[in-house]
């Protein structure tokens, strides 16, 4: 039998007020894939993680993620996500270590976790450093053990390789890439990169999706034509 | 709060445990839901430790206080007060400094964009709750540590050891009550674009009966020659304040905290 999708969304809609971040959103994320998601700013792409990570609920259509309908069981969904959003979502006066020892404990993960994922990332000289102090390159790999340091089966990743240099995009690979073995739903401006590492890809435009399909199916010059 | 999970909210640990042997299953694994407690320390720790790394409600609320003594000081025109009378300038005084700390409560969450991250966890929101209303709470004693000297020492006339166990009694209920009422109007206020302004507009009624319970219980701690201990009537309505308000901020905390 096969396995139940990570992420099926039929018809989602979200609003801000008056206006439509979302809008009829269908895709289906089997177990272990990975969606890349495209589209301008404001096309709706970091509302789609929101709504997925159950920050944001959604006002319309079916959302289902991890075998949960939300918002009735996001409670059930929290805990098993990882998200790495825009911000880096640390307290900038605290240090890499005591942000990571702090989500630790909420997540009744040990804190053991916490000194091998600063290892896995190179942050165990700078760990004790206010993370305000850090460059946005060290932020986002403090950012990247906070978002796995439960050990999340579906990540949720916007630009995650943003403010990256090589080595550094090298050193969290393990944690975030394909290797990782979670669903990931990814957004990404990057239409060459982002489809070379998707399984299916969407685009968003204005909120609705522009398109859809399996990355293999799909010319990179479609999906530059969202931006266009 | 009521065990069974209403559509989108949160259920309570013994509403999950019911939930069927899969959810339960899955819950164990990584990231499974904590009870309160031992977020609720995590989260508490947290914030004290960036009051102490970054000092800012605390030292505000302590330089109001103490500016506003001065200014009743010189503003009744007056080296004392007495009984009813000092019982209005401290705890009013006190009260509005609470406001700044209340203000301030989700400041650094909103402000530093680690709240999402709070939220993702698989944790109890009474947690939170209890984690801000006592944060409050030690903020406020801290701030009491400085401001009760303050007031003997620029409105009192006499001793005030004799009756000092009865009016940290006093201040002890009132501060509770500032907290609770505080942690729900600040989670409140934070979703708000007028945070500064709903803030006094929602807690300082709420807070009136407290303020005159607390008024009535200290103003014979205060008076010249007065009481050494306050009457019970009157820690009792205090207590029973505490009470109400911390079973209606238990129930209403988790709808605060959802989109």
């Amino acid at each position: 039998m096969d396995a139940p999708p990570a992420i099926e969304l039929r018809g989602v809609s979200r609003r801000y007020g008056e206006r439509l971040a979302l809008a009829d959103v269908s895709v289906t994320v089997p177990a272990g894939a990975t969606l890349v998601v495209f589209g301008p700013n404001g096309a709706g792409k970091s509302t789609l993680l929101r709504v997925l990570a159950t920050l944001l609920r959604p006002h319309g259509g079916a959302t289902v993620v991890l075998g949960e309908p939300l918002p009735a069981r996001q409670w059930a969904v929290r805990g098993r996500v990882g998200l790495l959003a825009h911000d880096a979502l640390l307290y900038r006066d605290l240090s890499a270590r005591e942000n990571l020892r702090f989500h630790a404990r909420l997540h009744g993960v040990p804190e053991r976790r916490v000194e091998e994922l600063l290892d896995r990332v190179e942050l165990r000289g700078r760990a004790d450093d206010p993370v305000r102090t850090l460059s946005r390159g060290l932020l986002q790999r403090v950012a990247v053990c906070r978002a796995v340091l439960h050990d999340p089966p579906l990540l949720l990743l916007d630009e995650p390789r943003a403010n990256l240099d090589p080595a550094a995009a090298a050193l969290i690979e393990p944690l975030i890439g394909r290797a990782s073995g979670r669903t990931r739903v990814i957004t990404s401006h990057d239409p060459a990169g982002g489809l070379a590492e998707a399984d299916l890809a969407l685009g968003l435009r204005g909120g609705r999706v522009a398109l859809r399909a399996p990355a293999a199916e799909i010319d990179v010059r479609a999906v530059e034509e969202l931006y266009a | 709060m009521t065990g069974a999970a209403t559509p989108g909210q949160p259920p309570t640990a013994g509403a999950r445990a019911g939930a069927g042997g899969a959810a339960a299953a899955r819950d164990r694994g990584p990231g499974r839901p904590a009870g309160a407690l031992r977020p609720a320390l995590a989260l508490l720790r947290k914030d004290l430790l960036l009051e102490r790394r970054a000092p800012e409600s605390v030292p505000a609320m302590v330089l109001f206080t103490c500016t506003t003594f001065v200014l009743f000081h010189f503003g009744l025109g007056r080296n004392a007060v007495e009984g009813s009378l000092a019982a209005g300038v401290l705890l009013v005084t006190l009260l509005l400094a609470a406001i700044l700390g209340i203000n301030r409560l989700f400041v650094a969450e909103q402000a530093e964009g680690g709240f999402d991250a709070v939220l993702l966890a698989p944790i109890d929101r009474t947690a939170v709750f209890v984690a801000k209303a006592a944060a409050l709470l030690v903020f406020l004693v801290l701030v009491e540590l400085v401001a009760v000297p303050a007031f003997a020492l620029l409105l009192l006339e006499g001793s005030i050891w004799r009756s000092l166990p009865g009016l940290v009694a006093v201040l002890a209920l009132l501060d509770v009550g500032l907290a609770v009422v505080g942690a729900v109007v600040s989670a409140l206020a934070i979703r708000t674009r007028a945070r500064d302004l709903i803030v006094p507009m929602v807690a300082l009624p709420l807070l009136v009966p407290a303020l005159i319970g607390a008024a009535r219980a200290a103003a014979p701690l205060l008076a010249t020659g007065g009481a050494s201990w306050p009457s019970a009537r009157w820690l009792l309505v205090l207590g029973l304040y505490d009470l109400v308000f911390g079973l209606l901020a238990y129930a209403v905390f988790d709808f605060l905290l959802e989109d």
